[in-house]
C-alpha cells in the first residue's frame, strides 16, 4: 500500500555524468583545435591558457567578482521581496492586478541595451543602478510564477477551506501559497540565470569595478584570454546560484519527490 | 428534531436552471442520501450549504449554530504538501485550535480509521482507500453537527469500495453522525441510508422520497429481499430519467 520514499542523491550523481563528460570533451576538442591549427592566442586562446590567466590574475579577478556578487545578491533580494509583496497584493485585489499587469509586461519588453545606459545616467556609477537592473530583469519571471501559482490552486481545496469557515487570509496561507511553490521555483530558476548576466551587463555600461569592467578593459587591450577568464567566473557564479536554488527547492518541495515516482 | 431543511431552493447558472424547487430535510441522527444522475446538480446543493455558492431563491434552515456543516468534497482534496496528520487537523487549525491540541484531538481516532501508522506520510504515498478514509476523518474531526459527503467512495475500485462501505457502516452505527450523502450508486444509497431522495436530470427536482426501513447492519451479509426491491425501484426511477431526453 505504501510507496517508499525514493533515494535521490545517488541517482542524481549518476544522471550528472553525461553532462560532465560532454563539457569536458568540449574543452578537450577546443584545446586540441587550438594546438593543431596554431591559431593566434589573440584570436582564440586555449582553455589551458585561460586557466593560466585565471590563476595569474586571481587577485584582480576576485576583487572584481565581489562587486558583481554584491549587485547580484542585492538586486535579487530586492526583486524577490517586491515580487512576493506585490504578488500577495495582486492576489487579494484582482482589479489592481488587471490594471497593473500590462505595465509589468511592458517592463519586460524594454531592451536592456537601451535601458542600462539610462539607469546608469540617472543613478551614477555606484551600486544602485546595477541593483536596479538586476531587479528589473529578475522580477517579472518570479511575479508571473507566483500569480499563476496562486491561480493554480485546486478549486475543491478552496471549497473545502471555505466550508471550514476559513478567512481569505487563512485560505491564502494554507492553500494558495503552498500551491504556488512549484511555480515559484520554476520562476526562480529562470530569474537566477538572468541575474549574474544582468549585473555584468550593467557594469559593462558603466561602473568602477566588477566582472563587466574586467571584460571591458580586457577587450579594449585585446586580451581574449582574460575576457574568457571573466566569462568562466560568471558561468560558475550562475551555476552555483542555480544549484543553490535546486537544493532549496528539494528541501521546500520534499512532498513532490514522493509523488514524482507514481 | 429537524437538523436541516431546504425549502423551494432553486439555482440557475446564467440561463441554465440547475436546481428546481428542491425540498428536503434531514432529522437529527438520520442518514439521508441524495441519489441522482451525473450532472443533475447534486454537488450544487452542497455548495449552497457550505456557502461556496450564494443562495438565490428559497430558504435553508438548520438547527443550532450558523456553521454546522463538515464537508467532504467529491475528490478527496487532501493537500499534497501536508502530511496526513496535518491534513487531518486542517479544519481544527482553521477554527483556531493550536496544532498540538488539534493533534491530541485527532489521535484517538487514527486507529479506527486505519491511519495510525501513516500520519507522517504524504497523501501521494497512500492508496485510494486510505486517502478516502483520511478525507473522511478530516471531515468528522471538525465536530460539526451535519456531515456532507459528496460521493465519498465514487473514485474507488469496486473491491475497495465495498470494503470501505462496510467499514463506514460500522463507524456510522457506532457514532450516528447526522449525514447527508450524495451518490449515484443505487446499492450504496440503499445500504447506508435511512431515507433517499431521488433527483431528476438537470434541472434537478425531487422526484421520489423513499424510506429504507431495513435493519442494520446491512452490509457484509447477503442483501435482503426488501433491499433488492428498493434497489430495483430506484434503478427504474433513475433509468426513466435518463431515457426522458428532452
Ligand atoms: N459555476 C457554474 N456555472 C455554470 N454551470 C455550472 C456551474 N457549476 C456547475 N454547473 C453545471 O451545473 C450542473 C450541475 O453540477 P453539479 O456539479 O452540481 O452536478 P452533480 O450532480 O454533482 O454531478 P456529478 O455526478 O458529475 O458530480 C452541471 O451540468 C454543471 O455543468
Ligand atoms: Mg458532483
Amino acid at each position: 500500500m505504501q510507496r517508499p520514499v525514493p533515494r535521490q542523491t545517488g541517482e542524481g550523481l549518476v544522471r550528472g555524468i553525461p553532462a560532465v563528460l560532454s563539457v569536458v570533451s568540449a574543452f578537450v576538442i577546443w584545446e586540441i583545435y587550438v594546438r593543431v591549427s596554431g591559431i593566434s592566442p589573440l584570436m582564440l586562446p586555449a582553455p589551458s591558457r585561460v586557466l593560466e590567466q585565471m590563476v595569474q590574475n586571481r587577485v584582480l579577478l576576485w576583487d572584481n567578482t565581489v562587486p558583481t556578487l554584491k549587485a547580484t545578491f542585492a538586486g535579487f533580494a530586492m526583486s524577490l521581496t517586491v515580487a512576493f509583496g506585490l504578488s500577495i497584493i495582486l492576489d487579494f485585489m484582482p482589479r489592481v492586478r488587471r490594471a497593473l499587469f500590462p505595465i509589468f509586461v511592458v517592463s519586460q519588453t524594454l531592451p536592456l541595451v537601451a535601458i542600462a545606459p539610462l539607469v546608469v545616467l540617472w543613478f551614477g556609477f555606484d551600486l544602485t543602478p546595477k541593483v536596479l537592473l538586476v531587479a528589473l530583469v529578475t522580477f517579472f519571471p518570479m511575479l508571473v510564477a507566483l500569480v499563476d501559482g496562486y491561480a493554480s490552486t485546486d478549486p475543491e481545496i478552496e471549497d473545502l477551506m471555505r466550508s471550514m469557515g476559513a478567512t481569505r487570509g487563512q485560505t491564502f496561507r494554507a492553500a494558495r501559497f503552498p500551491s504556488a511553490m512549484p511555480y515559484f521555483f520554476a520562476g526562480l530558476r529562470i530569474s537566477i540565470t538572468y541575474a549574474v548576466v544582468a549585473a555584468i551587463f550593467a557594469e559593462y555600461v558603466g561602473a568602477r569595478a566588477g566582472l563587466g569592467i574586467v571584460i571591458l578593459n580586457a577587450k579594449n587591450s585585446f586580451r581574449p584570454d582574460i575576457v574568457l577568464a571573466a566569462v568562466v567566473i560568471s558561468s560558475l557564479l550562475t551555476l552555483v546560484l542555480f544549484a543553490a536554488t535546486a537544493l532549496l527547492q528539494r528541501t521546500v518541495l520534499r512532498w513532490r519527490d514522493v509523488e514524482g515516482h507514481r | 428534531m429537524t437538523a436541516l431543511s431546504l425549502n423551494d431552493v432553486s439555482v440557475t447558472f446564467g440561463d441554465i436552471p440547475v436546481l428546481d424547487r428542491i425540498n428536503l430535510h434531514v432529522e437529527q441522527g438520520e442518514f439521508v442520501s441524495i441519489l441522482g444522475p451525473s450532472g443533475a446538480g447534486k454537488s450544487t446543493i452542497f455548495r449552497l450549504l457550505t456557502g461556496t455558492l450564494p443562495l438565490q431563491t428559497g430558504t435553508i434552515s438548520c438547527a443550532g449554530r450558523e456553521n454546522s456543516f463538515a464537508f467532504m468534497p467529491q475528490r478527496d482534496a487532501l493537500m499534497p504538501w501536508r502530511r496526513i496528520i496535518d491534513n487531518l487537523t486542517l479544519g481544527l487549525e482553521v477554527q483556531g485550535i493550536p496544532r498540538k491540541d488539534a493533534r491530541a484531538q485527532v489521535g484517538p481516532l487514527l486507529g479506527e480509521f486505519g491511519l495510525a501508522d501513516f500520519t507522517t506520510h504524504y497523501p501521494a504515498q497512500l492508496s485510494g482507500g486510505m486517502r478516502q478514509r483520511a478525507a473522511l476523518l478530516r471531515t468528522i474531526v471538525q465536530g460539526r453537527s451535519i456531515q456532507l459527503l459528496d460521493e465519498p467512495f465514487g473514485a474507488l475500485d469496486a473491491l475497495t469500495r465495498t470494503q470501505m462501505q462496510t467499514w463506514f457502516e460500522d463507524r456510522w452505527r457506532a457514532a450516528r453522525w447526522t449525514t447527508l450523502l450524495v451518490t449515484h450508486d443505487v446499492r450504496e444509497a440503499v445500504a447506508l441510508s435511512d431515507r433517499i431522495y431521488v433527483l431528476s436530470r438537470r434541472p434537478a427536482r425531487v422526484i421520489a422520497e423513499i424510506n429504507v426501513p431495513i435493519p442494520r447492519p446491512r452490509l457484509g451479509r447477503p442483501p435482503s429481499a426488501q433491499a433488492y426491491e428498493i434497489e430495483a425501484y430506484l434503478l427504474e426511477t433513475l433509468l426513466q430519467q435518463t431515457g426522458e431526453t428532452s
